[in-house]
C-alpha cells in the first residue's frame, strides 16, 4: 500500500508539474451550457489555437456577487468576465471592472471601423463589449402542457387555466418586470413604476399570487433541465438555452415572445486582474466579426454588423432582434441604482 | 509525594528529569500547535474581529462624519448645511473613483432602499462642478432627491459610519436601533427563526438516527461475529463514502421523475409525483443517511461491552422481556446513545452542502445564510456576526461532548 | 441469534424477529442509495432517472458515454489530479505533525493536556462554513488565497484532529519503558523512533494518514471559498455540476469514487485486523 501511494504520489507529482508548467494564463468565466459551447467552439479554442495562450474556461451563474467577493477581498481569480448588461453599469460603477480601451477594437473582417460596426448599445458601457444579443423569455413543454397553448406574460400568471409549476431564475431582474407587464403596466411604464415603492409593492403582489407554483433556480442551464424532467411546466431561460434543446435534441419546447426582455451580453474586465494586456487581447479577438457569426447557433444576434456576412439568412429570423416588439428592453441604468436594494427586499420577500 | 529515602540530590535529579520530559512533551506538541494556531485559529480570530469592527463607512466619507459627530440625531432636525455640502463633496469624489457604489451598499444595510438613492444622486452631483458643491451641495442634493431631506437618511449614515459596531449582532438576532436608540425587534424577523429552524432539524436528524440506529447497532453487537464483521462494511462503506456521493444519490432518488417516484407510481401507490426533492423533507432525510454512521459506530462499541448475562439473568428470574429491556439495558446503553447523539447533532447544526443542494428554500439552514452573505450579498460582516453565534453554540456543546463523553475518547471507524 | 433460547414466546420470538428486519431494512437505507447511481452512471441517456429501455434490460439504454466524458473533459482532469495533489501534500503535513503532537499529548508529563487536546481535536469540530469563512478573511490577507499552498494549508489543518485521535489511541497501550530502555543503551532518540515507536503506531499513523487523505478529498466548502478555478477539485466539480447542470457525468464520477472509499475501506479493515492481531498475539 505505502509502495503504491508512493507511485501514485510520484505519478501525480509529475503529471502535475507538466500540467502546471502549462498553466492557464487566462481565466475567462461564463455561463455554460449550450452557450458557453458555442463559445467555446467559436471564441475560445480559435483563440487559444491562434495564439497558443492557454485559457481556463470557467462557468457561473451571473450577478455580480462572485465579482466582487474576489474584487473586495482583493483575490482576483478571473481575468475575463462574460456579463448581462443589466449586472454591466452596477459592476462598472461600483469599480469592479477595469475600463475597456475600446478605441484599440480591430475594425470588422469588411474594413469598417469598430466604432461604425458595432451596435451602439455594444459600446455604450466604457467598461465592456457588447457580444450578443439575447433574450429572456418563458417557453413550456407540448408534452406537460395542460390547459392549452400560453401565449402571453397573463397566461404565465395564469395558474388557473394553466396549472402546474412555473421556474424562475432566483433574482429580481426580470421577475419584477414581467410580474408588472403581467399585471397590465405597459411596456414603456415598467421601469418608472418598479422605481417607486408602490410598483415594487404591486410587483410583489403579482408575483404572489403564483408563489407557490414558483420553482426557483440559479443558473440558466438548469432551466431547460426543469422543462424537460417535468419540474415545472413553463420555465424562464435565455432564449439560446431553449433554442439549442429544440434545434440539436429534438425536445418538444415552444418559446413565448410575448414581454421577454432582451439584453445583450459583454465581455468585460475584472478590476485587478494580472493579465490585463492578454485579457484585452482575448476581448478583440473574441469580439471580432467571425466569433461572433458563430453566436446565432444558439440564436443569439452578434453586435457587429459585418458578422452578418457569415451568417446563414435562415436563422435570422430566429434571432431576438426579429421579435423586438414583443419585448421589452432591460434597463441597465434601472439595475444598476435598484439592483440592491430590490434584491434584498427581494430575498426577503422569499423568506416569507 | 516525597519519598524520605531519597537524598534531595536525587530528588533535584528526580525533578530535573520530570521538568525536560515536560519539555520534551511540549516540544512534541508545539509544531502541530503552531501550525493549528496559524492555519485555523487566526482565521477564525479574523472572524470574530470582523464581526464588530468594520471601518469602511469611515474611510469613505471621513470629512462628513466629522460633520456630523456635532449633530445630535435624536433632535428630529437635518445635519447643519455644510454637513451637507461636504457630504454631496464626499459623494462626487467617490463617484469618480468609482466608490460611491461601496457608500451605497453600506448605507442600504442601516436604512433599505438607500442604495438607488446615492447611486442615482452620486450620477448627479458627479456631473456637477464642485466649487458649486461646497456652497449648494445641500440644495443640490435635495433637488436630486426628496429623501435627502428625510433625517433617517442622515442618520443612517453617522451609524454606518462608527468603527467599532454591534450592529451586525443585533441583525443576527433580528434586533435593531429604534430612532430613540432603544433597542427593538426588526419588522422582518429572518436569522431567529433559522436559528430555530436549524436546531429543529438537527433534532429531528438525531432522534431519526437513534431510532433507526439502535437496533441496527443491537442487532450488529449480537451477531455472530463473522456475521457482524460482514454486514459492519454496510455501515462502514457509507462512512467512507464521499458527501457529495451520497448527496448526488439523493437527488437521483427524490427528484420529481426520480426512483422513488417512479417507482411509486409502477405500483400505483401514487398517481402524480410526491414532490420531495427541494424540501425541509429532503434535507432531514439525506442528511439522516449520511450521519447515521456517526450514531451507530458509538453505540455498537457500547452495546459490545455489555453483558448479554445480565439482560438473560433478568429474564431469568422471571422479569418482562420489555421492561427488562428497558430498565436494565437501555441505561447501559446511555453512554454510547448520548455519544452518538451529540455528535450527530453537532455535526448536523452546522451543515452546509446537502442543505444547499437538496433542501430548496425551506430546507435551508444557518450555514447556508451564512454562505449566501458571504457569497451572494457579500455582506461579510453580518456572515462574520452570524458565525460568531454559531461557533458559541457549537463550543457549548462542544464543552458539554468533552464532559459527558470525553473528546479523546472519540472513535474513528 | 439464529436460534432463540428455548424458553423464549412466541412473542419473544416474533420481536426479535421484528428487531432484526428493522435491522436489515435499516442496511437497505444505508446502501441502496449508494448503489442505486451505479447503474444510473451507465445511462445512454441524459438523465438521473431510469429508462424504460434499462429496465427491460436493453444493452443499447445503456452506454459508457459517461466515463468517457470525464477522460475527455480537462475540468473534469484537472479536478482529478488537483485532489490527488492536494489531499496526498495535505495528508502529508498532517501525518508528520499530527504523529509527533499525539507522542507528545500521551505523556502524562504534558501540561494542560485536556485544553490542548481539545483545541487540536477543534478543526473537526467547527462547522466548516464558519472555518472556510475565516481562513477566506485571512489567506487573503497572507495572499494565499486561491493559491494550491492556500488549500494545502487549509486541508493539512483539517486533517490533522484525525490523525492525533487515531495516533493517541495506537499509544494508548504503549510502554514507554521501551523508550527508555532504547535510549539507555545508547540509542540515538531518532533511531529509537523509528525502530521502537513507529512499528507499534504504524497501523494507528496509516490510518490516521487515510482519515485526512479522505478528509481532504471530500471537502468542497473550503474549496469553495478558498480555491481559485485552477484549484478546482473533484467534489468542488461535482458541486457546481449539481447545481448547475445535472448529467450522468457526475453519477460516472461517483461511482468511481464509491469504488476508491470501498479499496480505502478494506484497507482500513485490513490494518485494523493487523492491529488487533499485533496486539493480541
Amino acid at each position: 500500500m505505502k509502495k503504491q501511494l508512493l507511485s501514485l504520489a510520484a505519478a501525480v507529482s509529475v503529471g502535475l508539474a507538466a500540467n502546471l508548467a502549462g498553466a492557464a494564463e487566462l481565466t475567462a468565466v461564463s455561463f455554460g451550457g449550450a452557450y458557453g459551447e458555442a463559445q467555446q467552439k467559436h471564441m475560445i479554442d480559435p483563440y487559444m489555437e491562434k495564439t497558443g495562450n492557454k485559457i481556463l474556461f470557467e462557468n457561473y451563474s451571473g450577478g455580480v456577487a462572485e465579482l466582487k467577493a474576489q474584487v473586495e477581498s482583493g483575490n482576483v481569480l478571473w481575468d475575463v468576465i462574460d456579463m448581462e448588461v443589466i449586472d454591466l453599469e452596477r459592476a462598472c460603477s461600483e469599480g469592479l471592472l477595469e475600463v475597456f480601451p475600446q478605441d484599440q477594437l480591430p475594425p470588422g473582417d469588411d474594413g469598417t471601423p469598430a466604432a461604425d460596426d458595432f451596435s451602439k448599445e455594444a459600446l455604450a458601457n466604457e467598461c465592456g463589449v457588447g457580444n450578443i444579443v439575447w433574450t429572456v423569455l418563458y417557453a413550456y413543454n407540448h408534452d406537460t402542457i395542460q390547459g392549452g397553448e400560453p401565449k402571453s406574460m397573463n397566461d404565465f400568471f395564469d395558474t388557473k387555466t394553466f396549472p402546474g409549476k412555473r421556474a424562475l431564475r432566483k433574482r429580481p431582474q426580470v421577475n419584477m418586470e414581467w410580474a408588472l407587464l403581467a399585471d397590465g403596466v405597459s411596456k414603456d411604464e415598467v421601469y418608472d413604476l418598479l422605481a417607486t415603492e408602490e410598483g415594487q409593492a404591486r410587483a410583489f403582489a403579482k408575483l404572489d399570487t403564483i408563489k407557490d407554483e414558483i420553482v426557483w433556480f440559479d443558473s440558466w442551464s438548469q432551466a431547460p433541465q426543469l422543462l424537460n424532467d417535468g419540474g415545472a411546466v413553463m420555465v424562464q431561460s435565455a432564449n439560446g438555452r431553449f433554442f439549442a434543446a429544440i434545434q440539436q435534441e429534438n425536445k418538444p419546447f415552444e418559446m413565448v415572445w410575448d414581454g421577454h426582455v432582451f439584453d445583450l451580453d459583454v465581455w468585460a474586465i475584472v478590476k485587478g486582474t494580472k493579465n490585463k494586456d492578454l485579457a484585452i487581447d482575448f476581448v478583440n479577438f473574441a469580439t471580432g466579426s467571425k466569433p461572433l457569426s458563430g453566436m446565432p447557433e444558439v440564436a443569439y444576434g452578434p453586435t457587429r454588423q459585418s458578422s452578418y456576412a457569415y451568417i446563414d439568412e435562415s436563422v435570422i429570423p430566429k434571432l431576438p432582434s426579429a421579435h423586438l416588439d414583443e419585448g421589452l428592453k432591460a434597463s441597465s441604468l434601472f439595475w444598476a441604482d435598484y439592483g440592491e436594494s430590490l434584491g434584498e427586499k427581494f430575498n426577503e420577500w422569499l423568506l416569507k | 509525594m516525597s519519598n524520605p529515602e531519597l537524598t534531595p540530590d536525587e530528588i533535584r535529579q528526580a525533578n530535573r528529569n520530570r521538568r525536560r520530559a515536560k519539555l520534551l512533551a511540549i516540544f512534541f506538541v508545539l509544531p502541530l500547535l503552531g501550525f493549528i494556531f496559524v492555519t485555523f485559529v487566526a482565521p477564525i480570530g479574523t472572524m470574530l474581529y470582523r464581526s464588530f469592527y468594520h471601518p469602511t463607512v469611515s474611510e469613505l466619507v471621513p470629512e462628513t462624519l466629522a460633520q456630523l459627530d456635532k449633530w445630535s440625531e435624536s433632535s428630529g432636525e437635518l445635519p447643519p448645511p455644510d454637513a451637507l455640502n461636504t457630504f454631496a463633496v464626499e459623494l462626487k469624489t467617490l463617484a469618480k473613483d468609482r466608490l460611491s457604489g461601496k457608500l451605497a451598499e453600506e448605507i442600504n444595510r442601516a436604512l433599505p432602499g438607500s442604495s438607488s438613492l446615492i447611486k442615482s444622486t452620486a450620477r448627479r452631483v458627479s456631473r456637477t462642478d464642485t466649487a458649486e458643491l461646497q456652497s449648494r451641495g445641500n440644495e443640490i442634493l435635495f433637488d436630486a432627491h426628496k429623501k435627502w431631506q428625510q433625517v433617517e437618511v442622515w442618520r443612517a449614515i453617522k451609524k454606518s459610519g462608527s468603527v467599532v459596531t454591534a450592529d451586525f449582532y443585533l441583525t443576527a438576532l433580528d434586533l435593531e436601533h429604534s430612532p430613540s436608540g432603544e433597542i427593538v425587534q426588526r419588522g422582518t424577523q429572518i436569522y431567529i427563526d433559522l436559528y430555530w429552524k436549524s436546531l429543529k432539524i438537527a433534532f429531528y436528524i438525531t432522534v431519526l438516527t437513534a431510532i433507526i440506529g439502535f437496533p441496527l447497532a443491537w442487532y450488529l453487537a449480537n451477531a455472530p461475529t463473522r456475521v457482524a464483521n460482514t454486514l459492519m462494511i454496510f455501515v462502514l462503506l457509507p462512512f467512507w463514502t464521499s458527501l457529495l456521493v451520497r448527496t448526488t444519490s439523493w437527488i437521483a432518488l427524490l427528484q420529481t421523475n426520480g426512483v422513488v417516484n417512479s417507482t411509486l407510481m409502477s405500483l400505483h401507490i401514487i398517481d402524480e409525483p410526491l414532490e420531495m426533492l427541494y424540501t425541509q423533507f429532503a434535507t432531514v432525510i439525506a442528511m439522516t443517511h449520511i450521519l447515521l454512521p456517526f450514531m451507530v459506530l458509538p453505540l455498537y462499541s457500547v452495546m459490545k461491552g455489555i453483558d448479554p448475562s445480565y439482560f438473560r439473568a433478568a429474564l431469568s428470574l422471571g422479569a418482562k422481556p420489555i421492561p427488562a429491556f428497558v430498565r436494565i439495558y437501555m441505561p447501559m446503553t446511555v453512554p454510547g446513545l448520548s455519544a452518538g447523539a451529540l455528535l450527530v447533532f453537532i455535526i448536523s447544526i452546522g451543515y452546509y452542502i446537502t442543505p444547499a443542494l437538496v433542501g430548496g428554500t425551506e430546507g435551508q439552514m444557518i450555514s447556508n445564510i451564512i454562505a449566501f452573505h458571504m457569497q451572494s450579498s457579500n455582506n461579510w460582516e453580518l456572515a462574520a456576526a452570524l458565525g460568531s453565534l454559531l461557533l458559541l453554540l457549537i463550543t457549548l456543546l462542544y464543552w458539554l461532548y468533552d464532559r459527558l463523553v470525553g473528546i479523546s475518547n472519540l472513535k474513528l471507524g | 441469534m439464529a436460534q432463540f433460547p428455548r424458553y423464549f414466546t412466541i412473542w419473544q420470538k416474533l420481536g426479535l424477529t421484528g428487531v432484526k428486519l428493522t435491522a436489515w431494512l435499516v442496511l437497505l437505507f444505508l446502501m441502496a442509495p449508494i448503489l442505486v447511481i451505479i447503474p444510473l452512471s451507465f445511462n445512454a441517456e441524459p438523465y438521473f432517472t431510469f429508462t424504460e429501455g434499462m429496465l427491460a434490460f436493453d444493452p443499447d439504454a445503456y452506454s459508457l458515454k459517461w466515463y468517457q466524458e470525464i477522460l475527455a473533459e480537462d475540468k473534469w482532469m484537472l479536478a482529478i489530479k488537483n485532489s490527488f495533489y492536494i489531499g496526498i501534500m495535505a495528508t502529508i503535513i498532517a501525518t508528520v505533525l499530527g504523529t509527533t503532537a499525539a507522542i507528545g499529548l500521551t505523556r502524562s508529563e504534558m501540561p494542560f493536556q485536556r485544553m490542548i487536546m481539545a483545541l487540536l481535536l477543534s478543526p473537526m469540530i467547527v462547522p466548516l462554513i464558519i472555518t472556510a469563512a475565516g481562513m477566506f478573511f485571512f489567506y487573503t490577507q497572507l495572499d494565499i488565497a486561491g493559491s494550491y499552498l492556500g488549500v494545502i494549508l487549509a486541508h493539512a489543518a483539517l486533517g490533522t484532529p484525525f490523525v492525533v485521535i487515531t495516533v493517541n489511541a495506537a499509544l494508548s497501550g504503549f510502554d514507554y519503558s521501551l523508550v527508555r530502555a532504547s535510549l539507555g543503551m545508547g540509542a540515538k532518540p531518532v533511531y529509537t523512533f523509528f525502530k521502537v515507536i513507529m512499528p507499534l503506531i504504524r497501523p494507528g499513523v496509516i490510518s490516521g494518514a487515510l482519515f485526512a487523505f479522505v478528509t481532504s478529498f471530500d471537502e468542497v466548502i473550503v474549496v469553495l471559498f478558498l480555491a481559485g478555478p485552477e484549484q478546482r477539485t473533484i467534489p468542488r466539480q461535482m458541486f457546481s455540476g449539481l447545481r448547475e447542470e445535472i448529467n450522468p457525468t457526475i453519477l460516472a464520477v461517483a461511482t468511481l469514487l464509491v469504488i476508491i472509499s470501498g479499496l480505502l475501506l478494506l484497507t482500513m479493515e485490513y490494518l485494523r485486523a493487523r492491529s488487533e492481531k499485533m496486539r493480541t498475539g
